[in-house]
This record gives C-alpha cells, sequence and structure tokens, in this order.
C-alpha cells in the first residue's frame, strides 16, 4: 500500500469527523445548559416571588381561613414550627436506628448473608415511593388510633418520614465507615480495646463527617417531603401550645404549600411561595452545608 | 490453654482478662445493632403486609379486573384503576425518553474534558442541588409558572397535529404533558449525576488508548467510554424510572386529576400516586380498600424496577471489568 504524502497530519476542521464532532460538542454543552436551566429559573422565582412576601408578619402570624381578603392572609409561623418539630421526631427515630444499622453492616457483618440481605433491603426501601410510606403510617397508626387514641397527628407525622430516612443513614454510616482504614481497627485490637471501645472511640469519630453529611441530607429530603404528610400530620393553621398538640393535625411549610397553591385565592397563593422559599432557602443551606462537612477531614480512598 | 500463665509473670505483664461488664457490653451493643439493621427487614416487610392485608377485601372483588377497568365511582362503588396504572406507566416512560439524552449528554459535557474544570463542577453542582428542591416547590413553580408559559407551545402543536390521536385535546392548564415536564425536571439529577459517577470511573487507559490509535474524541465516547460505563447508568435510569412512577406532590399539582381515560397527552389524567394523594384523606369504606390495591400495585412496579435495576448493574458490571 501506497501511503505517502498527501494526507496532511495537521487538523483539518473540514473534514466529516471533526464537523461531527464540533456539532456532537455542541449539543451535549446545549444539554448542560438545558439541565441546568430549571434549576436557575426555579430558584430565581421562589428567591424573587417568595422573598418579595416575606415579613415580620408571615413569618410569625397564623395563617387566615381561605377567603380572597388579601390583608387577612397571615402567616405561616406555625407551618415553620411544624416541620421543625416533625423532622426533630423523624431524626430521633432514624438517627440512632440507621447509624446502628450501618455500624452493624460495616463492623460486625461485612458480606454475610443477613448482611447482603439488609443492604438489599435498605435499597428497596429507598426506591419506596414516598406516598407508600405514608400509606403505611396511615394503616397503623392513623386509622388505629393506636398513639393514645389519636388519630392525624404530628407524631405520624414525623415517624412517616423517618421511614424515608432510614435508608439513606445506614447507606452513608456503612460507606462512611467501610472506608475508615483497618490499620486504626488493629491498632485499637492491639492495645487491647474492646469491639465496643474500638467503634465507639476510633471507627465512629473518624467516620463522624461523613455520617453527619448523609444525615443532614437525609434530613434535607425529609423535611421537603409532602405526600406522606397529607394523611398523616394532615395540617393545622394553629401554634403548637403544648405537648399534647404532638398528638394533634400537625401543619407543615410543604402540606401549606400543597393546600394553598390550589387555593383560588391571591392571598394563600402568596403565603404558598413564601413557604416555598422558607423551605428552599433552608434546604439548600443544608445540602451546601452537608457538603462542606463531607470535605473536612474525611477518609477517601486516595487519602488513605 | 495458651493464655495460662504464673502468677507471677501475669503480674509483669500485667495481662489482664476482660471484665465481665465489658463483655456484656461487648455482647449486648452487638446485639442492639443486629436489631437495628433488622429494622430495615421488618418495614420492609410490614408495609408490604399491610398494603396488602388492607387491599384484599378489593383483590378478592375483582381481582386482576381491577387493571383494566377504568370506572372509578364511589357512588355506585365500582373501582378500577386503569387509567391511573396507564397514566404511571405512560408519564414515567415519557419523561425518561426526554430526560436520558439530557442527563446523559450533561454528564458527558461535564466529565470529558471539554470545558475549564471548574465551570465543570458548577455545572455538576448546580444539577444535584436541583434533586435538593422539593416536588411541591416544583409543583408551585409548575402550576404558576411553567404550565402558562408553555401553553401557546402546546397549542400551537394541538392546532397543527390535533387530527393525532396523542395530540387531539385543546391544552387548557393542567394535563399529562405538563406532567411529564416537571418529572423530567425531577428525574434530570438522578441520572446526570449516576451517569457522571460511572463515566468518572472509567480507566483513563482506555481513553488514551483510543486517541492513541486515531480515534476523535466522540467515536471515543461513544465506542469506548459509553459501553464500558453502560452499567452504572443504566442503574441510573433504572432509578429514575423507579422515582418517576413513585413521584407524587409535583405531579399531583398538574396533571389535572381526571380518571376519563384519554390518548391524548394534553388531557388531564392521573398516576397511581396522584390518585393516592388526591382521594386517600377523603375515602372510606370500600374506596380505601381500592386506593390500597392501587398502592400495592404501585409498590411491586417499584420494586420490580429497583431489583431490576440492582440485578442489571451486577450483571453489566462483570461483563466490562
Amino acid at each position: 500500500m501506497n501511503y505517502t504524502s498527501q494526507k496532511s497530519l495537521t487538523y483539518n476542521p473540514s473534514l466529516t469527523r471533526n464537523i461531527g464532532n464540533k456539532a456532537l460538542t455542541i449539543i451535549s454543552a446545549l444539554f448542560a445548559i438545558i439541565s441546568v436551566l430549571p434549576l436557575i429559573l426555579v430558584i430565581s422565582y421562589v428567591l424573587i416571588k417568595g422573598g418579595s412576601y416575606i415579613n415580620l408578619d408571615t413569618l410569625i402570624l397564623e395563617p387566615e381561613p381561605p377567603g380572597d381578603d388579601l390583608l387577612s392572609a397571615g402567616g405561616i409561623g406555625p407551618a415553620i414550627t411544624g416541620t421543625f418539630i416533625m423532622a426533630v421526631i423523624a431524626s430521633i427515630i432514624s438517627i440512632p436506628v440507621g447509624v446502628g444499622g450501618g455500624i452493624y453492616l460495616a463492623e460486625y457483618s461485612k458480606s454475610g448473608k443477613f448482611a447482603k440481605f439488609i443492604r438489599f433491603g435498605s435499597n428497596v426501601l429507598a426506591g419506596v415511593p414516598s406516598i407508600i410510606a405514608g400509606v403505611f403510617i396511615y394503616a397503623i397508626i392513623v386509622s388505629t388510633k393506636i398513639l393514645f387514641g389519636s388519630m392525624f397527628s404530628g407524631i405520624a407525622g414525623g415517624i412517616s418520614l423517618s421511614i424515608l430516612m432510614l435508608p439513606t443513614i445506614i447507606k452513608t454510616t456503612d460507606e462512611a465507615l467501610k472506608l475508615v482504614p483497618n490499620d486504626m481497627r488493629r491498632a485499637a485490637f492491639g492495645v487491647g480495646a474492646s469491639k465496643f471501645t474500638m467503634i465507639t472511640n476510633i471507627t465512629l469519630p473518624a467516620a463522624f463527617s461523613s455520617i453527619s453529611t448523609g444525615v443532614l441530607l437525609a434530613l434535607a429530603r425529609a423535611a421537603g417531603e409532602t405526600a406522606p404528610l397529607i394523611f398523616t400530620a394532615l395540617f393545622s393553621r394553629y401554634y403548637i401550645t403544648s405537648f399534647d398538640d404532638l398528638f394533634y393535625e400537625m401543619g407543615s411549610l410543604s402540606v401549606l404549600i400543597y393546600n394553598f397553591a390550589l387555593e383560588p385565592y391571591e392571598a394563600q397563593n402568596q403565603l404558598a411561595w413564601a413557604a416555598s422559599f422558607i423551605l428552599v432557602v433552608v434546604l439548600l443551606s443544608l445540602n451546601i452545608l452537608s457538603r462542606w462537612i463531607g470535605t473536612l477531614g474525611s477518609f477517601s480512598k486516595n487519602k488513605v | 490453654m495458651l493464655l495460662s500463665v504464673d502468677k507471677a509473670s501475669r503480674s509483669k505483664f500485667s495481662l489482664r482478662t476482660r471484665a465481665t461488664s465489658e463483655k456484656l457490653v461487648d455482647v449486648g451493643f452487638k446485639n442492639i445493632v443486629v436489631a437495628m439493621a433488622s429494622m430495615v427487614a421488618v418495614v420492609l416487610f410490614s408495609i408490604f403486609a399491610v398494603v396488602y392485608y388492607e387491599s384484599t377485601e378489593s383483590i378478592s372483588r375483582y381481582g386482576l379486573r381491577f387493571l383494566f377497568s377504568s370506572a372509578w365511582n364511589p357512588v355506585t362503588d365500582e373501582y378500577g384503576a386503569f387509567t391511573a396504572i396507564y397514566g404511571t406507566i405512560f408519564t414515567s416512560i415519557a419523561s425518561l425518553l426526554i430526560a436520558i439524552p439530557l442527563g446523559v449528554g450533561t454528564a458527558i459535557f461535564i466529565t470529558e474534558n471539554i470545558i475549564p474544570e471548574y465551570i465543570r463542577n458548577v455545572i455538576g453542582i448546580m444539577v444535584e442541588l436541583l434533586a435538593a428542591i422539593p416536588s411541591v416547590v416544583l409543583g408551585l413553580w409548575a402550576v404558576f409558572i411553567m404550565e402558562p408559559f408553555i401553553r401557546p407551545f402546546l397549542k400551537i402543536i394541538y392546532e397543527l397535529f390535533g387530527f393525532i390521536p396523542f395530540f387531539s385535546t385543546e391544552p387548557l392548564g393542567a394535563g399529562m404533558m405538563p406532567a411529564i415536564l416537571i418529572l423530567v425536571i425531577m428525574i434530570l439529577p438522578i441520572i446526570t449525576s449516576i451517569s457522571k459517577d460511572s463515566l468518572k470511573q472509567v480507566p483513563s487507559k482506555l481513553r488514551q488508548a483510543a486517541y492513541g490509535i486515531g480515534a476523535s474524541r466522540w467515536t471515543t465516547i461513544f465506542k469506548v467510554i459509553i459501553p464500558a460505563a453502560i452499567s452504572g447508568i443504566t442503574g441510573g435510569v433504572l432509578l429514575a424510572l423507579g422515582r418517576a412512577m413513585g413521584e407524587t406532590m409535583a405531579v399531583t399539582m398538574i396533571i389535572g386529576n381526571s380518571n376519563n381515560f384519554s390518548w391524548s397527552i394534553f388531557a388531564p389524567s392521573y398516576t397511581i400516586s396522584s390518585m393516592l394523594a388526591n382521594q386517600f384523606g377523603e375515602a372510606d369504606g370500600s374506596q380505601v380498600s381500592s386506593l390500597m390495591y392501587a398502592a400495592l400495585i404501585l409498590m411491586i412496579l417499584t420494586l420490580l424496577v429497583n431489583v431490576f435495576a440492582q440485578w442489571i448493574v451486577k450483571k453489566l458490571s462483570l461483563k466490562y471489568q
């Protein structure tokens, strides 16, 4: 074969392959822009439109019953506290259980049958639609009135959110503990530590930042959830005034957005935008915070 | 026993046996974490058991007829979930078809060396932050901003192609098409971030080898990198499908919640999750049981998709190792 001088080795932009290359690069850039666009649009609308309805009254007052009187819309105070309370209830349940489960997977049985099944199970549980968690809690807690005879309650709402947090926390704890180098475990055993001491004094502190990243992400997801709350916690326009109120209907930001977005009244829609503002600001800060914590002193495969 | 040492050397080396309390703590702690780990299984099984138990009445009354009838009438007590099942599957598949090229394209754009790393990271983080926006906020945005914005465009499509059954209803607000678009926005971050992770894991030797034999960038991407990362990408796509099927709030707010079956993507429709969100609160009697039956179907659908996703990731990743 005669493969000689005519073919230049320099880059020739008019070749089909080079044109095709450029076209595909431009298309992928276009796709990237389209993917980022919704975030920019949603965030700017929520921040500008929602932010303009934020003032002290909106943050503190109770929402008024739906009506078309603009001046008496009230505020989203009880919804803010309700979301906070239910997130706390969900955390109290899911953080110990999730971290404990993760400890079992990473420290006691790394590849046993039961551990494999639990890992599979938490993947499946993570894929269960959030509304199913609501249906489930409705069936076992709300309709049976098993909690001191109360039906819809903030506690039931918190429990349904904890189901959604559980798989994320188990998985991140498992992953975080796996990244702790085995030398640290051996060193602990070598100086005579028991397994309990080793876990609580060595591996858990070492994995702390990665675990808290996972917990914060799970919490952020749960705080924004609506579906499981619409028939477990339902909604309430009033502030919590006593411990007993935990056993009654409780408002939350997300359910307020859902209810008030579909009201025909301008004032209620404005409260929905204001609630979205608060929710989005809180959740985005939680996300950014968790990213920042994740970069602090965590073990990565390369570092070790 | 090897460790049986006499008293003298015991004091010399200060060898100690573990105190009973220490042993108890050790064993107790293990039992506690085992119990906590099994909570996952307990919750999962009880979700299935409870949803199945609550739907037995409806299952025995309708059987599989429930899947193919679109009657939903609380007055005559006649229920069938065909519209909702069709809506669930159709909206999630359609949104997947739009989101796959967008998500995988974005992932390629931010993993291949096309633009400076700084901008790539910013795009990556922005797409992932999109996942942090709650469904209900996206729904609010869809109702007040997106749907009014796209309605004129949908109207043009209706006027030009209205004779095709898929476009045969006038777009008047909430409907299947806006629901599909909002689902695209919701599943994009999943597809993008998982594809990005699996593209990043492709060894750079493969890339260098392809460039070395004279392949262009996109030949390398299509012939080498994507096939090597296909297990992760497929897993991400299936995960996104599961998410799209179960997505509730944004869809409920924008799909129109109508049980009348229509081929048109501009008509109001239903998904199983939007039906649950919309009706569960006010339902009683055999309607609850029928809704539970629909919930069971949704669970089985998402379970199949998720298990298949895990299986395919295992299967395909073995192939390319």
